[in-house]
């Protein structure tokens, strides 16, 4: 890619970048939320065409008008989010758009035989006659990779990869890559997790604004020289959990029995306490009950039986406002779904669930004015950009909407921080921030559950970490007694453990 | 959500200052308008008539003449109410499709009060009267919001099927109560009749718009108040624009929906007036006559905002009356068709520039 430029409207998400990809390599592409990594990929797969610049394959210029040229060309694309039909088999999905036919008719078996026969060359592990549906995230990203693979792919493009599996799956899969990189495929691995990179790639390219501002091998480069590369600045070390947890119970659980959307039991007897100075971890694959867990804890969610108490206070089936009452706050994992209403401005945003409050009004009239001043200081205290109560919170990156999230719901004078997932799709400076403001709750006396998927980020934070499985707390540890890979048997029910 | 088609590309919310979104917002309904307009014009061509002539006579009609804006301006009067009372539920995440029976309601029940207490003094019966309307429509709006919030019941269905309970509501319970051999009840007390407009501004003399347009902007100044500056507007539109996050937030999602559909019939209830204690001072069966219907346009032209559904319900007012002008050199059904082809393209037109403004941001 030469020369790549590409605009939105004011915003310029890619400036001139090029990009030298090499056959039987493994690219990293790295930078924050909207570095225009994305952008640089969807070009190069024809889902968006440049301004400006040149895309060469094999000393040949080439232009992409849509996805099906890139794929004719052997550019394939593993999305984040996957592109599979549930009800279908493996070999259906796979083979999907280019089916071995006869007269129009779909050949089932010969699909099944070409689909296993390309699974066994490159080593990638999956029964063709499966359903999807019923498959493992690990699996049926392996079943994407295929479909690529079954179109003839030689460059594969893979979109945060990691981010829905499990430590073990994430060795599976760079095993798989590894393989296919020695079969002469080049491999574009868009991540922002650094170990990754270190791990895996040959070389790597670093975006920021738009820009490529490094480009090298990855031997010599250390994570921390990456980190400060792709930030453009030096990342403060986060001071390692120290305080003391007190003896004050902020948070109690008991035998707590949640049902899931279907009615089918999600959590089953939980019990546990988040004392006051302490950050509890709740670590496992997602889908796990976790969800279902917060969502009950926060009132969004009547427990089966069982009780909560925030604070003293029996909370148990009662409603979202009383918990916020007894001195709840909630971060919740999905922010655009519940955590905002991205159609309003910030100001909004940040007196959802206390535009009753008097300050904000009289009497039933809620004042724009009240509302920006009370909007104006949080916004500014926790950075959130651009800091204009006016603005939509749509139009804000991931990392700005979680620091919104994290202002509303940090300066609710909670006593309990319920965080889920705090920092998902965040760019690293954003990261370190609300990691930071959830230590500094901690020090400040108030209770902390932190639910994440990122174990990473459970084990820097964390005191106390529970791990759950199918709606189990399996695992109790102290954090300073584990790593990664301890957790990750008792995430995937390899192991079950003395509670 | 269960408003899918039409509120899906909608929210053009408080927090649009953004001057290029406001103006890709305004843009939308204008270049639909310019699009149909265009398009009809092609089928004024095809019947042998000069579109130019045909849609100066009808501006020059609707608009120019003090009588000629009478008439528009009065059929505008009932699509402001209706267009209102649709874009409050849209605000809310509703689809109300039943203005028609909540208008027609309103009316009657405005005409069974002011024909029951001839000798009330106007202080008295004009406020019971409109009440009384408020209060028919807002009833027939409660019963389809409090089955959506009780039973998660969709309030398209419903409020659909309540149009034609409305209709024959009235044919069985006002036959009784209409005078002989007509589907008319009697007049209404001198002291219930709106004053027409024309006793102010004699330049529109003849025409039959009456108070009950200054109630009708009257009631869209205090619907923007009550969307855009109220605790309870905050949660409705919180509720329509993610109810999950509102649901996070503590707002009550089944009592801000009910709520909101009562209100929102109310509003359609009350525009009868302008036909019973307006114009005829009796109620007529089919007075409505799709008015209720054409509120789901004027709220989408109107992009749910008080303003715009006033512009809207004025356009609309000026087509219908132009129509009937025009109604020598071609058919009718021109309107109808322009009618359509507006929505048409206000739809697509606002799918576009929603596309653009996402760009933008």
């Amino acid at each position: 890619m030469r020369g790549i430029w590409r605009r939105f409207g004011h915003v310029v998400a890619n400036r001139d970048v090029s990009l030298d990809l090499a056959p039987g390599t493994i690219h990293a592409l790295v930078g924050e939320n909207g570095a225009g990594k994305s952008t640089l990929m969807r070009t190069l797969y024809g889902l968006l065409q440049p301004d400006r610049g040149a895309i060469v394959i094999d000393d040949r210029q080439v232009h992409l008008r849509r996805p099906a040229d890139a794929m004719h060309l052997g550019i394939g694309m593993v999305h984040q989010h996957f592109m599979l039909v549930p009800t279908l088999t493996v070999a259906e999905n796979v083979t999907l758009g280019h089916e071995p036919q006869t007269l129009g008719l779909f050949r089932r078996r010969r699909a099944v035989r070409e689909v296993e026969s390309l699974a066994k060359r490159h080593g990638l592990e999956v029964d063709p006659r499966a359903r999807v549906g019923a498959l493992s995230v690990g699996a049926q990203q392996r079943v994407e990779i295929l479909k690529t693979l079954y179109r003839g792919a030689r460059v594969l493009i893979l979109d945060e990869p990691t981010a829905v599996l499990t430590p073990h799956e994430v060795e599976d899969l760079f095993r798989m890559l590894r393989e296919l990189r020695q079969q002469g495929a080049t491999i574009v691995l868009i991540t922002h997790k650094l170990a990754e990179v270190k791990a895996l790639a040959g070389h790597v390219t670093i975006m920021r604004a738009g820009e490529v501002v490094a480009d090298a091998p990855v031997e010599g480069l250390s994570i921390e020289a990456m980190a400060e590369t792709m930030v453009g600045r030096p990342i403060p070390a986060l001071q390692a959990p120290s305080a003391r947890p007190g003896a004050t119970i902020m948070l109690s659980v008991r035998a707590l029995d949640v049902a899931d959307d279907r009615g089918l039991p999600a959590v089953k007897r939980a019990s546990f306490d988040v004392h006051a100075g302490e950050i509890v971890g709740v670590a496992g694959v997602e889908g796990n009950g976790q969800h279902e867990l917060v969502e009950c804890l926060a009132g969004l969610r009547p427990p089966l039986r069982g009780e909560i108490s925030i604070v003293g206070h029996r909370c148990t089936g009662r409603s979202a406002r009383e918990h916020f009452a007894a001195g709840l706050a909630h971060s919740p994992s999905d922010r655009l779904h519940r955590g905002l209403v991205p159609d309003m401005n910030l100001g909004e945003n940040l007196i959802l669930g206390r535009h009753h409050d008097r300050d904000l009004g009289a009497g039933p009239f809620l004042s724009p004015r009240r509302v920006a001043r009370f909007a104006r200081p949080l916004i500014e205290a926790f950075d959130v950009r651009p800091p204009d109560p006016d603005a939509r919170a749509a139009g804000l990156s991931g990392g700005n909407q979680q620091k919104l999230i994290a202002a509303r719901e940090l300066s609710r004078g909670a006593s309990v921080i319920l965080a889920a997932h705090p920092t998902r799709g965040v760019d690293l400076g954003a990261v370190a921030f609300i990691h930071s403001r959830l230590m500094d709750e901690r020090n400040a006396g108030h209770g902390v559950l932190l639910v994440s998927a990122e174990l990473s980020e459970i084990l820097t934070l964390s005191d106390r970490i529970f791990v759950m499985f199918e709606g189990d707390l399996v695992y109790e540890v102290r954090a300073q007694d584990t790593d990664e890979r301890e957790l990750g048997l008792y995430m995937t029910g390899r192991r079950r453990g003395p509670r | 959500m269960s408003t899918a088609p039409l509120a899906a590309g909608e929210p053009v919310s408080a927090g649009a200052r953004d001057p290029r979104r406001l103006l890709l917002g305004v843009a939308a309904p204008l270049v639909a308008i310019v699009l149909a307009l265009a398009a009809g014009a092609i089928f004024i061509v095809a019947i042998g008539q000069n579109p130019f002539a045909i849609y100066g006579l009808m501006i020059g009609e609707s608009l120019g003449t003090g009588y000629g804006l009478g008439q528009t301006l009065f059929k505008a009067t009932p699509l402001i109410f209706t267009g209102l009372a649709v874009a409050l539920g849209f605000r809310a995440g509703l689809f109300n499709i039943g203005a028609e029976g909540q208008i027609y309601l309103g009316g009657f029940a405005a005409a069974l009060i002011g024909s029951a207490f001839t000798g009330w003094p106007p202080a008295l019966l004009l406020p019971a009267c409109i009440l009384a309307a408020a209060a028919a429509g807002g009833a027939w709006g409660a019963i389809p919001g409090l089955l959506k919030a009780r039973f998660g019941a969709h309030e398209v269905i419903n409020t659909i099927m309540m149009n034609f309970i409305a209709f024959a509501l009235v044919s069985f319970v006002g036959r009784p109560l209409f005078e002989p051999a007509t589907v008319r009840t009697a007049d209404i007390g001198a002291g219930a009749a709106l004053a027409r407009l024309s006793d102010w501004l004699p330049a529109l003399r003849g025409s039959p718009a009456n108070m009950a347009l200054v109630l009708a902007l009257a009631v869209a100044a205090l619907a923007g108040l009550l969307i855009f500056r109220t605790r309870f507007g905050y949660a409705l539109r919180a509720v329509g624009l993610s109810a999950p996050a509102a649901a996070f937030g503590g707002i009550s999602i089944g009592r801000t929906q009910a709520l909101a559909m009562t209100l929102s019939g109310a509003i359609a209830g009350i525009g009868g007036v302008n036909f019973v204690l307006g114009y005829k001072h009796f109620f007529e069966m089919g007075f409505s006559g799709g008015t209720g219907f054409l509120g789901i346009a004027v709220a989408l032209i109107g992009r749910n905002h008080p303003v715009g559904v006033v512009l809207a319900a004025l356009f609309f007012g000026a087509l219908s009356y132009g129509g009937l002008v025009i109604n020598q050199q071609v058919p009718r059904e021109l309107i109808d068709v322009l009618q359509g082809l507006v929505i048409l393209f206000a739809i697509s037109a606002q799918q576009v520039l929603e596309r653009m403004s996402r760009r933008l941001a």
